[in-house]
Order: C-alpha cells, then sequence, then structure tokens
C-alpha cells in the first residue's frame, strides 16, 4: 500500500519534471533584446483543429507580425474555473503584459486578476465584462453563418438542412437563425432543424448528432461545434456539409464541405497588442465585423455554381459596406409570432441576448 | 417517416455507439469479476483509440491496428495490475492516476506519431481503411432486426463473443476459478489457485478489450484522432458494470439501454418531435438510470440474498500471508 503510493509519488514528479522543462527553455530565452510578453489562455489544446486551433493561428500570425519584439506564453486547455486565476497570475509573474483568454466563462475570473494588477492589459474573447484595463472582442460571425444558409439552400435537392449546435447560448442561436433566414431567402420552403448535444467538443456526441439529422433526412449538415465530426458524417453518406471555424473542406479533402465560416482572430490581437508596445492601450467592448475582416468565409466548393457564388459574394459586399444586415427588417419566430417590424434594425443587445428562433427552425432554444 | 423506419435507425445508432461500450464492459467485467476494480478504462481506451488510429494510419492494416490498441490496452493495465496486486496499492487511486496518466500520455502522443507537415500531426488526419458496416443480404432488410445484421465487422465479432463469454464464465472451470477468485481469494488459493496469477491475467484481458473498445471509435464509428476522443465513455462504463450485475451475458443489456438514451435524445430532436423532455435532462439520464439500478439492486439484494451482488472481494487486496 505504503509502496504503492511512493511509486506513484516518483512517477508524477519524473513527469513533472519533463513537462517543466518546456516553459523553463521560453523563460531563459527572454532575456536577450527584453521582448514585450504576451500570455495567450485556450479553453481547448489547439489541437481540436476549431475554436482554438483558429485562435492559434491568430496567435502565430501575430508572433510572424511582431517577430521578436514580442514573445508569446500559451497556456492551453485551462478550465473555466477559479484556477484560471492562478494562470494569469503565474502568467503576470512570468512577466507577461499582455493577456488574451478566449472563451466565455474566463470573463469573471479575468476581471478579478485585472482590478488586482491595473497595469497589465486584459483581453476576452466573447464576453461582455470590462475594466479600466480590460476589453472583451468577439466578432459578427452570424454574417458569414448567413452566406453559408444561402449556399446550404441552393445545394440542397429537399430543403432539409440540419444543424448540429453545441449549447443553447444566444451566440449559437444567433448563428442558427442567421443560417436559417440567409437559406429561406434562397429556397423559402427550406428548414433548418436543429439537434443539442449540449457540449463544445465531444466528437463521438457531435458525430451522431449529425447522424441523427440524416436519418431524418437533411441533406446538408452545418454546425457549432469544435470538430469536424459532424461534417464528416455528412460526407460519409455522400451529403453535403458547412464547415466552421477553419476551412473544413481542406481538412477532409472532399468539395461536398460547401463553405466554412472562418475565424481571423489575428485581426483583433495585432492591433490590441501594437496599442499596448505603442502605450496606447485603450479598453473597448469590439464586436468587429466583415469590415474588419475579424470574420469570413473559406474558399467556396467548386461544385456550387460559380454565377451563384456571384449571387453571395455580392450579399457580402452588401453586408461588409454596412448596406443591409441579417436581422433587418420583418421577423417572425418559429411559432409564428412577429419578432421585428419591417423597416427595423435588430440592436446589438437584442442579438446578444437572442433567445428565439425564426420562421422555418424546427426546434426548441430551450 | 413511419415508425419502423425510425426504430430500427435508432437502432443501427445505438449499435454503431455501442460496440465500443459493450468490449470495454465486457473487459471491466473480466477484471471485476476476479476482484480488481479498475477505474483506469477511460485512459485504457483513449490509449487504445490512439494506438489503434496511429498504427492504422502509419501501416494502413486494419489487423494490426486492433492488436496493437490490445497490446497498449494491456500495458497500461499491466501497470494497474503491477500497483494493485503486487504493491497491493489502493486500486482506486491506482485506477485514477491510470485514467489521468492514460488521456495525458494519449494527447501528448497524437501530437507526435503522425506526420510532421500537419500542424497538429494525427488529429483530422483520415486512414484508407476503416471497419465499414457490411450488410447480409435479404436478413439487413428485415424491419428493426435488419439494423443487426448491418453493422461492422467489430460488431458482428460481439455476437459470439458475449454468449461466449456467459458460458465461458458460468459454465466453464476456468470461469468458476475466476468466480472464485472473485467472490473467496483465500479459499480458492486453499484449493491451490494462484490467486495473483489469475487476477494479473485477467486485469490483463481487461485492459485488452478496454483498448479494443478505443479502437472500435478510432477505426469504426469515428474513424479518426481527437484528443479526448472518449469523452467520459470509460466511466460510463464503471457505471455499466454495475448495470450488468457483473454477468458477461447482460452486458449488451446495458449497452443498449445507455447507448439508446443517447441516441433516442437525438433522433427525437431531429424528428422535429415537439419535446416534452429537455434535452439536457436525456443528457444527464444514462446517469441517472445507473442511480436507480444500484438502488434497485440494493434493495432486491436484501431481500433475495446475493443473487445481484458485486464480487465479495472487490477491491480487496490479497495476499496468501494475510491474516
Amino acid at each position: 500500500m505504503k509502496k504503492g503510493i511512493v511509486l506513484l509519488l516518483i512517477v508524477l514528479l519524473v513527469s513533472s519534471f519533463a513537462f517543466a522543462q518546456g516553459s523553463k527553455e521560453a523563460a531563459s530565452s527572454a532575456k536577450a533584446d527584453a521582448p514585450m510578453k504576451v500570455g495567450v489562455i485556450y479553453i481547448s489544446p489547439p489541437g481540436d483543429m476549431g475554436y482554438s486551433y483558429m485562435h492559434d493561428q491568430g496567435t502565430i500570425a501575430m508572433e510572424k507580425h511582431f517577430g521578436d519584439k514580442i514573445q508569446v506564453i500559451r497556456m492551453e486547455g485551462i478550465p473555466e474555473n477559479e484556477s484560471s486565476e492562478r494562470v494569469m497570475e503565474n502568467l503576470i509573474d512570468e512577466g507577461c503584459k499582455v493577456i488574451f483568454a478566449n472563451s466565455y466563462n474566463y470573463q469573471q475570473y479575468m476581471l478579478n486578476v485585472a482590478q488586482r494588477y491595473p497595469n497589465v492589459y486584459f483581453e476576452h474573447c466573447s464576453g461582455y465584462l470590462a475594466n479600466d484595463n480590460m476589453s472583451n472582442y468577439f466578432g459578427r460571425m452570424y454574417q458569414m453563418r448567413y452566406l453559408s444558409g444561402m449556399i446550404a439552400a441552393k445545394m440542397s435537392p429537399t430543403g432539409k438542412l440540419g444543424y448540429v449546435g453545441a449549447y443553447n447560448t444566444p451566440e449559437v442561436v444567433r448563428g442558427i437563425n442567421a443560417f436559417a433566414l440567409g437559406a429561406r431567402a434562397i429556397n423559402p420552403k427550406a428548414t433548418v432543424t436543429v439537434v443539442w448535444t449540449n457540449t463544445w467538443y465531444d466528437p463521438s456526441l457531435e458525430r451522431q448528432g449529425a447522424i441523427a439529422l440524416l436519418d431524418q433526412g437533411a441533406d446538408v449538415i452545418a454546425q457549432h461545434q469544435d470538430t469536424t465530426e459532424p461534417a464528416k458524417a455528412a460526407i460519409e453518406r455522400g451529403k453535403y456539409a458547412i464547415g466552421y471555424n477553419a476551412d473544413f473542406r481542406g481538412m477532409i479533402g472532399d468539395d461536398r464541405v460547401l463553405v466554412s465560416p472562418m475565424w481571423n482572430w489575428g485581426n483583433y490581437m495585432i492591433p490590441a497588442v501594437q496599442s499596448a508596445l505603442d502605450g496606447t492601450w485603450k479598453s473597448q467592448s469590439y464586436w468587429g465585423g466583415l469590415e474588419d475582416e475579424m470574420i469570413h468565409l473559406s474558399p467556396i466548393s467548386p461544385l456550387v455554381p460559380a454565377d451563384f457564388v456571384k449571387q453571395v459574394e455580392a450579399k457580402q459586399a452588401e453586408i461588409h459596406d454596412g448596406k443591409w444586415d441579417v436581422f433587418w427588417g420583418a421577423l417572425k419566430d418559429n411559432t409564428g409570432a412577429v419578432r421585428q417590424n419591417a423597416g427595423q434594425k435588430m440592436s446589438d443587445e437584442a442579438m446578444l441576448t437572442m433567445d428565439w428562433f425564426v420562421e422555418g427552425v424546427i426546434g426548441k432554444v430551450n | 417517416m413511419n415508425l419502423l423506419d425510425f426504430i430500427t435507425r435508432l437502432l443501427a445508432a445505438t449499435l454503431a455507439m455501442g460496440t465500443s461500450l459493450t468490449y470495454a464492459t465486457l473487459g471491466e467485467v473480466y477484471t471485476e469479476k476476479t476482484g480488481i476494480l479498475n477505474l483506469g478504462m477511460e485512459g485504457t481506451m483513449l490509449m487504445g483509440a490512439l494506438a489503434g488510429f496511429a498504427t492504422a494510419f502509419n501501416t494502413g492494416n486494419l489487423l494490426l491496428a486492433l492488436i496493437m490498441a490490445m497490446l497498449v490496452g494491456a500495458l497500461l493495465s499491466l501497470i494497474h495490475a503491477f500497483l494493485c496486486i503486487t504493491m497491493r496499492a489502493n486500486q482506486v487511486v491506482a485506477g485514477l492516476a491510470i485514467t489521468m496518466f492514460g488521456t495525458g500520455l494519449a494527447n501528448f502522443l497524437g501530437q507526435r506519431l503522425g506526420p510532421a507537415t500537419n500542424n497538429f500531426n494525427l488529429t483530422g488526419m483520415n486512414i484508407a481503411n476503416k471497419f465499414s458496416n457490411i450488410a447480409i443480404p435479404g436478413l439487413s432488410d428485415i424491419p428493426i432486426i435488419g439494423a443487426l445484421f448491418d453493422v461492422s465487422l467489430l460488431t458482428y465479432a460481439l455476437y459470439i463473443i458475449l454468449p461466449f463469454s456467459w458460458f465461458f464464465m458460468y459454465k466453464t472451470k476456468y470461469g468458476m476459478v475466476v468466480r472464485a477468485v472473485g467472490e473467496n481469494p483465500r479459499t480458492a488459493a486453499a484449493m491451490g489457485i494462484s490467486v495473483t496469477k489469475i487476477r494479473y491475467l485477467y486485469t490483463l484481458i481487461g485492459g485488452m478489450f478496454a483498448g479494443l473498445g478505443g479502437a472500435c471509435l478510432s477505426l469504426s464509428f469515428i474513424p479518426s484522432w481527437n484528443e479526448g476522443m472518449t469523452g467520459g465513455k470509460g466511466w460510463i462504463v464503471i457505471a455499466l458494470v454495475i448495470f450488468s450485475t457483473w454477468n458477461p451475458g447482460r452486458v449488451i443489456i446495458g449497452t443498449l439501454v445507455f447507448g439508446g438514451i443517447t441516441s433516442l435524445q437525438f433522433s427525437l430532436q431531429a424528428a422535429g418531435l415537439k419535446m416534452v423532455i429537455p434535452s439536457q435532462f436525456l443528457g444527464f439520464s444514462p446517469y441517472l438510470i445507473t442511480l436507480v439500478v444500484l438502488t434497485a439492486m440494493t434493495i432486491i439484494n436484501q431481500k433475495k440474498k446475493g443473487s445481484f451482488a458485486s464480487p465479495s472481494a472487490l477491491g480487496v487486496s490479497f495476499a496468501i500471508d494475510d491474516k
């Protein structure tokens, strides 16, 4: 019994040395020309090939842009609880001047730390809390969801679209609504059936959700999930898929992935770090859209007719130029109740708290 | 879509997902039957999934992939066996350590066993061959039952392995030895059975099955490698062993019920049915059922002594010179 515990401790000790080595190397190379240190906290490992992967692409772009002017310390797979405060404090101990955190529930912990360390800049992705030294930032992904919905409806023979959703948060609901509005702009009879998995990241549950939709006759599968499994399930059945986060068509290597709405986090991270370097950093609540290239569409599959691609691009230009946006005009919810009259433009606040489905969505928010 | 179709597809989805659970649960039943509790299933399954996928990716040989998954599974449970049987460490602590070690190691190696051209190595890679569904002509067209005859080779193999396991455990001399070691190791030892040897052997067999269960995910159900792709299935396995009341013949009931509920929650949503039950409730219902079964079992056992009980020596270490 005792021997066993001693052995366990030895194993743990040895392995902790092995893992500690990496961070030491990073610290010792810092002194040369004193670059500014930037801490980056990810909810999942960038190996998820989805959400954190795209954040890491932004971090890589930032590293390339600044070269040896900055030094990045990455913290991967950090749980959204009190321990994230310790992680942030460790980063500050290491000398970080700017800290990014990429998931919603870090925000309260980040605010706590921000109040304790007024000389460090904090950047929180996807939340709403802010402080003199803490900003929040996100992107108008719904605009890309709308465009991908147009493409899905164009390519769907039956108009039955499926959507694998993670959690019923306003962000996901907004995306589903935008997707459905885009689809019904092309095919007024199109429907979007929603399956909730209640997880951001679980390859087998995500796949099962997609399979259930395919079993019910959906012929395009869209997703708000972190892995490529829903898309793969659709491709394996010879149906179409819409990716998310990264370019799934390239990853899966199949043209039946019609398009993927993508993030471009570097476009926010680079100016934010630049302002910190210049000493002009200001707290803000940033919700960037197409005009800032925070979001974009992956290259569209060659299976989509070229003249239709032009139609999508025209719509994209309208959004880009601010002539039109997704939640402008008359809107009904999926029980038939009028939610917005013609000529009205939905406020950011209404979008950020959206808890109802538009007409054509089959499913329940709760 | 008519109801028959709905049920047939539900069963097909359940079998596809349940195969992995069934192998791992069967493995844990074998291990627990000898009195060793292995909570390391989650880590063992994940290592099995990685070993299987990495082998299939690098060699394209599915048989070799299965063998590697079983070997790696056995290797991890060898550590568990050494800690629990030879060192007589606390089985719960050792099992938890195996899970943490296994999941960490699998995620670490998953970024190193593939082609260097890809940023994240094995994640997102495809394999040339996988265990696809094979339909038996005629049989697979029958409503409902047909789903049983349109599955992968890994599932077909279960149709033989499960009845055999029951027969082995309850109708053969070897099975009796296993049960004796788990029920009363002292008596078994007095009869000249090497308790240590039997416990080692069945802990390894359990690990092999767990590795195989993981490989079912990465070679058939989700033919790819994703970090943490077992998503807690190793813990459901521990519950399923209780559900099966340590009887290999009943393992399939548990996996069908559990797999079925998971599939049903998606099928109901996808069918657009106005659900009375919220999806979150269906999500945790497998665990709720475990609690109900556990309670029911305890009550039945009190009335009809011992019919559904766990192996008496489960979790207790044994040495011949103990008093």
